[in-house]
């Protein structure tokens, strides 16, 4: 046999951790009060329709998308708007939430098929499937939120050759796409079918990360039914979920620094967002819920659950059995890009694919110390940066030599912290770098369209 | 050997020579024709090249300077009035005084003000937690307390004080020159023009929340009530995103927003004590009590009490005024103690 | 409830660390140094274990004696890379040396070759070859009186009897007319000198021991193979060409990448993370200029052996290998004129 494919420039290997790989999905309870923030996505905030005292249905809009990059938000649950406020979500900042308190009896909104009949007939033209994907409000579900209808709308003159869909997970603890591989594979591949009509394109790959041979084995097996859906085992390395390191790794193509995946013919989707497509075509199902692994090295029950967003994060965690003892940092996400928590109280958003727990003795930064040069971080880096450099000239604000050096080629996937032996707060600062340079750029850009 | 000597004498200077005769010519050849009023003007500033001024260098202010006709935009921070005369005076022309401006931290979080819920680890750099949380305190708009201010300050006018984990300013080294308000990711310095006596009223709060979240977050923020914009006579008070800003230009330093201010979120700097009004419901002991704490209060933040009486009498009656709301920036921390009394009782 | 009083920690992705640290990397360096240590143990006996001794001590106690009390901040000593700085150091001298000239050595690495540059991290040149190169030049001859291997000297110390290195032999009767062939005769043969049965400083004498050491590191991922492989290709490569040229003047391939501190220097020295280059290309044009240097100096140069030298002249200009290095960026596009 021969190797198995990977992306090629650097990468790390984290210990994996998927305690909860092999736990089905159990649906949590609906929230007593869901807290559904306007910005969920990658954009502009959406324009709030509800006002306080509204009576609202399961999966009614609540929020319009504005502007071109944004998305709907629906109501997950049926109920009361309570008040429209500030609430903290996941990046520890304040913003603005609809409120909404549960009824007891759920009502859906017309037209919705909640049944969990398989539609495989797609009788819809590519502009009504990039319509209905746009009015569910579906955007990428691997974490990055962005919408996915815009993927959909290759720009004038650029035309996709490959659909391919990350079912990688290349994240520490996070199982919600294993899972949903093995249990709703037949949604998976009709999405992707739906995703294929919408870009029109002939051949759809599968990417799966080979941790995962129930799934690469199930999903091999089922896709023989669909015409031009192939499955691809990849060896594990982190962050091969990243989109442009999986086209790396699949197609053997590298997306040019600054361009989009479309630019070599691509177009990547998360396998959950590709069965929220699915939903979002074949029964009109808006994106009101998501799956969430709750894990930790220090957690009894690890497992995953279908939770209706908005949900706040207390409360599946009480239900999925509460904070252990001893916890010392609760994460949204994977441990490799997530975001701390500061409260429990912030909710479920679109992009929340994990709750993960970190003991006490965990949780800890190490402090650091000079740099060795060892050029660990340099090796690591899928995007071929110095990342020690990067460190050192953001912390001196010399952000023209971060610009020049390509500061924002980074994917921020973390694999330079991960490695650095003497733990330099590396991503920290290039972050910091990074969007100070993006700044300028647009800034820049702004200035050149008054002239 | 007198003749070794004499030839590396000789020799040497006669490399000097022809040297000198080459350098000569380079230089009249390479001359720059500069207007002479720049160097001149360069030797009377402050030489800190801070960049105050909005100028790279002095050097560059200077050339500025030379080409202005007038100088209404142009002041050097650093030197003030004085130096702008001679630049003047170098120049020919006059110069309208400006009123001396002082960087200002509008964030009156301390420790005791907020609780903090959480432990932020790594780089100590407040752009990096900016950019990663709204911070260790419910106040998402206040001081993170990680010095990027302490750090940027060339004239060492900033510090941070360990008691409050707050940066203050001393305002007799403070230049305005600007680099804290840049360095400060959340905008909370600025630059405050001084009344007469260095007097100074601002708000000392930037949260945005309304005031049931900013109030929980920070019993000394701004709600936003509007209390002093009512109070205010002389259009200097707006308000905004639950907010009051005074207008440093238009305020005349008259005090009546500060009275009614609920939270004690107005500061009011270098004033004397306000007259005495009798009260008769705290008990000596109390007032002694709060004398105490204010001293303490003295020694952690000196900017608020240069114009402090001497005597102790008047500040230990002021404390016994009896309402709430005229109890000033002084008072604040004997208000918080006798709160805190109360709450333990 | 419990929850409430939760204090949670903040920090920024990742929030997984792969738990390497420099103690683990030293002390790998440490442990792939065992081997040739052992070597000279048993070809200098009391010697060396006294000169390794010495040099270790002393190196630790500077790194500890000037971070306590001229930097004024924590010791790091137990990071081990002070331990690597003597190692290294005793390497690079005869097994002979008094002990004196140790600690002066030892000093000048730790204090002159790091501390200055504000320590681990910052130093410019390799520590150890700071202190040799300052050695070599203050006492010439004690650095250049080389015990020979085995027999009585295995419990003699400053007393040991000396001999010449094989280098020592090659310059020396170049310059007295003889031949190479006939000289050959006059040194151990290659099998003896792959052992480390040769006069030399007592570190670097078995090129097998180092080999071991050097392979397991590249193994551990903690040296990159680029280095040592571009010296040894380069020394190889340029010296069979003069050897070509004229066998008769120019010594054999073999001969100098078995002799003096080839090996050492290669899979050691010049493969410092301090002071080498960031990326592969990088690495590259430095060991190809060590290689180049080394060559150079031990045919044209005044001294028989170059090793040294050629690592802290390109330990100069790794500051410029590193800014015309850079990786390869991915998806780099190439725009025109750009």
């Amino acid at each position: 046999m021969v190797a198995l494919k990977t992306f090629k420039k650097g990468g790390v290997h984290p210990a994996d951790n998927k305690f909860s790989a092999d736990k089905p999905f159990v649906k949590a309870p609906l929230p007593k009060m869901a807290i559904i923030h306007v910005t969920q996505h990658l954009g502009a905030p959406a324009k709030v329709l509800v006002k306080k005292g509204d009576k609202v249905k399961t999966g009614q809009l609540i929020a319009e998308a504005s502007g071109f990059i944004s998305a709907n938000i629906h109501s997950s649950v049926t109920g009361k708007v309570m008040k429209i406020d500030n609430a903290i979500d996941a990046s520890g900042y304040k913003k603005t939430a609809i409120f909404i308190r549960t009824d007891k009896e759920e009502v859906w909104e017309d037209g919705i098929d909640t049944s969990e009949d398989l539609v495989k007939d797609i009788p819809y033209s590519p502009q009504e499937i990039v319509e209905k994907v746009k009015k569910a409000g579906v955007v990428g579900m691997g974490g990055a939120t962005f919408p996915t209808n815009v993927k959909l709308t290759p720009p004038p003159g650029k035309k996709a050759e490959y659909l391919i869909i990350n079912g990688v997970e290349c994240e520490p603890y996070l199982t919600v796409d294993h899972r949903t591989m093995l249990e709703k594979g037949h949604e998976l591949m009709v999405g992707t079918k739906i995703l294929m009509k919408a870009l029109g394109v002939n051949q759809a790959i599968i990417g799966i990360e080979n941790n995962k041979p129930d799934a690469i084995e199930y999903l091999t097996k089922i896709s023989k039914e669909y015409e031009g859906i192939s499955i691809q085992p990849l060896k594990m390395k982190y962050p091969q979920g990243g989109e442009k390191q999986l086209i790396n790794a699949i197609l053997g193509r590298e997306v040019p620094s600054g361009g989009l995946p479309i630019d070599v013919g691509a177009v990547v989707q998360n396998v959950g967002t590709t069965v929220a497509v699915y939903k979002a075509v074949q029964k009109n199902m808006p994106l009101i819920e998501r799956t969430v692994t709750v894990s930790g090295t220090n957690f009894s029950n690890p497992s995953n659950y279908i939770v209706r967003i908005g949900t706040p994060i207390k409360d599946l965690v009480e239900f999925a059995g509460g904070v252990p003892e001893n916890t010392g940092k609760i994460i949204a996400g994977g441990p490799m890009t997530g975001k701390a928590l500061s409260s429990l109280d912030a909710p479920i958003q679109k992009g929340t694919s994990g709750v993960i727990f970190f003991p006490d003795e965990a949780a800890h930064r190490k402090p650091y110390q000079d740099c060795i040069r060892c050029a660990k971080c340099v090796s690591v880096c899928p995007s071929g940066l110095e990342p020690y450099l990067l460190m050192t000239v953001t912390e001196k604000q010399m952000y023209d030599v971060a610009r020049k050096n390509h500061i924002t080629d980074c994917i921020e996937c973390g694999s330079c912290s991960f490695i650095c032996p003497t733990y330099r707060p590396l991503l920290d600062y290039i972050r910091l770098g990074k969007k100070t340079v993006m700044d300028q750029i647009r800034a820049e850009r702004a200035q050149k369209q008054k002239k | 050997m007198s003749e070794v000597l004499l030839n590396s004498i000789l020799t040497l200077g006669a490399v000097a020579v022809v040297s000198a005769i080459i350098l000569y010519f380079v230089a009249q050849k390479f001359k720059v024709e500069e207007d002479p009023r720049i160097d001149d003007i360069e030797e009377a500033l402050p030489n800190a090249n801070c960049g105050g001024c909005g100028y790279p260098g002095c050097r560059a202010f200077a050339e500025a300077c030379a080409k202005a006709d007038n100088l209404d935009n142009l002041y050097c921070p650093v030197g003030g009035n004085d130096v702008m005369k001679k630049v003047a005076e170098i120049l020919g022309i006059e110069v309208k005084e400006q009123r001396r401006q002082v960087a200002v931290v509008r964030c009156a979080g301390s420790y005791d003000h907020r609780e903090h819920h959480n432990t932020y680890e790594g780089p100590e750099n407040c752009a990096v937690v900016h950019q990663l949380y709204g911070g260790e305190t419910d106040c998402h708009y206040g001081c993170l307390g990680l010095a990027d201010c302490v750090r940027a300050c060339n004239f060492d006018a900033l510090h941070m004080d360990e008691k409050t984990g707050l940066p203050v300013v001393d305002e007799d080294k403070c230049t305005a020159c600007g680099a804290c308000v840049e360095a400060c990711p959340r905008d909370i310095i600025e630059l405050r023009v001084l009344g007469k006596k260095d007097r100074k009223i601002f708000v000392s709060c930037v949260n945005e929340d309304p005031a049931g979240p900013a109030k929980k977050a920070c019993s000394v923020a701004c709600i936003g009530c509007g209390l002093c914009y009512d109070a205010c006579k002389f259009d200097a008070i707006t308000m905004y995103d639950n907010l009051a800003y005074i207008d440093d230009k238009k305020c005349v330093l008259c005090r009546a927003c500060v009275e009614v201010c609920p939270t004690g979120a107005i500061w009011e700097v270098n004033f004397p004590p306000r007259k005495p009004k009798p009260d008769k419901k705290k008990s000596a002991a109390t007032a002694k009590k709060a004398e105490e704490s204010k001293q303490q209060q003295i020694s952690s933040q000196p900017i608020n009490i240069s114009d402090l009486p001497k005597e102790e009498k008047p500040a230990e009656e002021k404390t016994e005024t009896k309402q709430p709301e005229s109890n000033r920036v002084e008072n604040k921390s004997e208000e918080n103690k006798n709160e805190n009394n109360e709450n333990n009782n | 409830m419990k929850d409430n009083k939760l204090k949670l920690v903040i920090s920024h992705s990742p929030h997984v660390h792969a738990n390497n640290s420099v103690k683990k990397i030293m002390y790998l360096v440490i442990l792939a140094l065992i081997p040739e240590l052992l070597v000279s143990f048993a070809y200098f006996g009391l010697g060396a274990l006294i000169v390794t001794l010495t040099s270790i001590a002393s190196a630790v106690f500077f790194e500890w004696f000037i971070q306590k009390f001229m930097m004024k901040k924590k010791p790091t000593i137990s990071d081990g890379s002070a331990i690597i700085t003597g190692l290294l150091l005793a390497f690079n001298v005869p097994s002979n040396l008094p002990i004196w000239m140790v600690i002066v050595g030892a000093l000048v690495a730790i204090g002159i070759g790091k501390m200055t540059f504000g320590g681990l991290g910052n130093n410019l040149f390799n520590p150890a070859l700071v202190g040799r190169v300052f050695l070599l030049i203050s006492f010439p001859v004690a650095m250049t009186s080389w015990p020979t291997p085995g027999g009585q000297n295995l419990t003699a110390y400053t007393d040991a009897v000396t001999g010449a290195t094989p280098l020592g032999v090659i310059k020396e009767g170049i310059k007295n007319g003889e031949t190479i062939p006939q000289l050959m005769d006059k040194i151990p043969d290659y099998w003896n000198m792959f052992l480390g049965h040769m006069g030399g400083s007592l570190g670097e004498i078995s090129a097998l021991a180092l080999l071991l050491g050097g392979l397991f590191l590249i193994w551990k991922k903690i040296i990159n193979w680029q280095i040592p492989v571009s010296i040894i290709v380069t020394v190889a490569v340029f010296a069979g060409i003069l050897h070509a040229a004229d066998p008769n003047k120019y010594a054999d391939p073999l001969f100098h990448l078995l002799t003096g501190g080839l090996m050492l220097g290669s899979f050691f020295m010049a493969t410092d993370m301090v002071t080498s280059p960031m990326t592969p290309k990088g690495m590259t044009i430095f060991g190809i200029g060590i290689g180049i240097l080394v060559v150079t100096i031990r045919v044209w140069g005044a001294y028989p052996e170059g090793m040294s030298f050629a690592i802290l002249i390109m330990n100069a200009f790794v500051p410029l290998i590193n800014m015309y290095s850079k990786p390869k960026l991915y998806g780099e596009v190439k725009r025109n004129g750009k």
